[in-house]
């Protein structure tokens, strides 16, 4: 790395462009760190503090309550209800999706010609907003004017026909297809990445040595995909914990909290109930068990990096 | 042998059926989406929903277009035009410092910055809603703008970062050399040499505030201030049981995109990708 500031002093620059000089880093960091002091560093400190009041939000009317919330929390099984939502969509979120990303970037890799206008259309998902997607969603699961219930008729499955997200046992599973649907694409360019990266010459030499081209398959590209699977599994786990839109459009949460999670618990809290202390103490122990899991899956994923 | 189950089976059966099939799950919901567009209420009742509309008609869009539909639209790119330029400015000038400067805390400021990237925005959400309606932003698209600018910092200036270690030592020298400061190197060295990175930079955040929601739905809350997310949610909310007209909502908002994306997928998809695929 140059040493800027330094070699400036050696050059024997004068007082003030010497100062100038040991002030550079300071002026080219200053707006990124003021903002994100004021938009990111103080709101979540600010978050534990609220976390100790009882407020509505309105005038001046916070009653400090100490950890009350937070004893509250501990046994609001609303909440722990949310946070076991959350894990359930990272698990069916990697279970899902990485297997059907594999598979497709395998086929797109074998497509030749077709492959590129493939995966341009595949892509489109990514593009839309959750809104839009959970707006278009809600219509397509509708249970009179649906077109999926109207398409298992269709094919003679009308008996499976179901009111998708208005049925407590199906409104998550239905929810986390749609993620899936939106996603897969995601992680399918992640693993064609990974696979492109496989050496051409490695897999010219297996075959001479009369390898077939399922033996390389299994044996060389698939683990050679190892890396990119740790980088999906952490992409895919920290965007469950964290997701909000596509659930608060399509469902709000329920019906009766069955596709709660901690975000949308959260923001009913703030926003319907006007509790803004315990819906701040809601946001705080969502952070801390992001940053839980996150840690522990990054420290884990390195530690697979190193004996590989 | 198993090599030529490969070249009988795979290649010529399994690859176009599975790519095929996927297409079908892909598209359909898009397909289910523009038909209904071009449905009347009345048909979208009582026709079959994968029957075909009964006549290519624009009723359902002039409808929308004629309502606040431009206000949200204007909103949003000059939300989303105003944010992306900060960004791409902000955090290309942060990355130069922890790319090209040796100070103190250099590698902890930027692991802090980094691990910005993991925390869920939703807890700044209430502390930025009272902080805004202190500083009387409360209702103006302005509001979003810093929120928008700080939530972007972190990954951004992780892309950047990586991208300026790239650029060859000899550039900046050649440039010390001619008497040039670290404003003019970053200005007249830095900066051009950056342009794939800036415009990845770009990309990815105009793709993902063109489309942002939690922040516009709290720090909003009028037609005339709001972005094209909330326009989808606030027709949804009125004309609830008018199921062409918001499906139409729902694929104007999304036509920016759509046709940016016939011009440059590949750039796109790469912007999609950045931060994940290293540089």
């Amino acid at each position: 790395m140059t040493d800027i500031s330094t070699r400036s002093a050696a050059g024997g620059a004068g007082g003030a462009a010497l100062s100038l000089r040991k002030l550079a880093p300071a002026v080219f960091l200053a707006p990124a760190v003021l903002l994100l002091a004021v938009y990111l560093l103080y709101p979540l400190v600010d978050s534990f503090r609220l976390s100790l009041l009882d407020w509505n939000g309105l005038g001046e009317n916070a009653r400090y309550v100490g950890l009350d919330n937070w004893k509250k929390l501990a046994t609001d099984t609303l909440f722990w209800k949310a946070a076991w939502n959350n894990i359930l969509l990272a698990v069916f979120s990697v279970v899902i999706q990485m297997p059907i990303a594999v598979v497709l970037a395998v086929v797109l890799d074998n497509a030749g010609k077709g492959s590129r206008i493939l995966k341009i259309l595949y892509f489109l998902p990514l593009l839309m907003s959750s809104v839009a997607l959970g707006v278009l969603f809600k219509y397509f699961y509708d249970v009179n004017f649906g077109p999926l219930n109207a398409l298992l008729d269709y094919v003679g499955l009308g008996a499976f026909a179901q009111d998708w997200l208005g049925d407590t046992r199906f409104a998550l599973g239905a929810v986390i297809a749609v993620v899936c649907w939106q996603y897969i694409p995601f992680y399918m360019v992640l693993f064609m990445a990974g696979l492109a990266s496989f050496p051409a010459e490695i897999s010219e030499a297996a075959k001479l040595d009369g390898a077939s081209e399922t033996t390389i398959f299994w044996k060389m590209k698939l683990p050679h995909l190892k890396g990119t699977f740790r980088t999906a599994v952490v992409l895919s786990v920290i965007g469950a914990l964290r997701y909000f839109d596509l659930i608060y459009v399509m469902t709000g949460g329920g019906p009766e909290g069955a596709s709660e999670l901690m975000a949308t618990y959260m923001y009913r809290n703030v926003f319907s109930s006007f509790q803004l202390g315990y819906g701040s103490t809601v946001a705080s122990a969502m952070f801390i068990i992001v940053i839980l899991i996150a840690s522990v899956l990054l420290r884990f994923s390195k530690r697979f990096e190193t004996e590989v | 042998m198993a090599s030529s189950t490969t070249a009988r089976i795979v290649r010529p059966v399994a690859v176009p059926v599975l790519g095929l099939i996927w297409l079908a799950v892909t598209t359909m919901p898009f397909l289910f989406m523009v038909m209904t567009t071009f449905k009347t209420q009345q048909e979208s009742y009582s026709s079959s929903v994968w029957a075909l509309p009964e006549a290519l008609d624009f009723v359902n869009y002039r409808a929308v277009l004629a309502g606040p539909f431009l206000t949200y639209l204007k909103n949003s790119v000059m939300v989303v035009g105003i944010s992306v330029t900060l960004i791409v400015l902000i955090s290309a000038m942060a990355a130069f410092a922890f790319a090209r400067m040796r100070f103190r805390l250099n590698d902890a400021l930027f692991g802090l910055i980094v691990a910005g990237m993991i925390v869920p925005i939703h807890i700044t959400l209430v502390p930025i809603y009272l902080m805004t309606r202190d500083m009387g932003l409360y209702d103006s698209p302005f509001a979003l703008v810093g929120p928008y600018v700080a939530t972007s910092l972190p990954i951004s200036i992780f892309i950047l970062t990586e991208f300026m270690r790239q650029i060859p030592k000899e550039l900046e020298e050649a440039a010390r050399l001619d008497g040039c400061g670290p404003f003019a190197i970053f200005f007249k060295v830095f900066f051009p040499l950056s342009g794939p990175g800036l415009s990845t930079v770009a990309i990815y955040n105009a793709i993902m505030l063109w489309n942002e929601f939690i922040f516009a739905y709290v720090l909003t809350s009028s037609t005339s201030t709001r972005t094209l997310p909330l326009a989808i949610w606030d027709y949804q909310g009125q004309y609830s049981s008018n199921i062409p007209a918001i499906l139409a909502v729902v694929t104007l908002t999304s036509l920016p995109l759509i046709v940016a994306y016939a011009f440059g997928q590949e750039k796109i998809v790469k912007g999609m990708m950045a931060g994940s695929l290293k540089g």
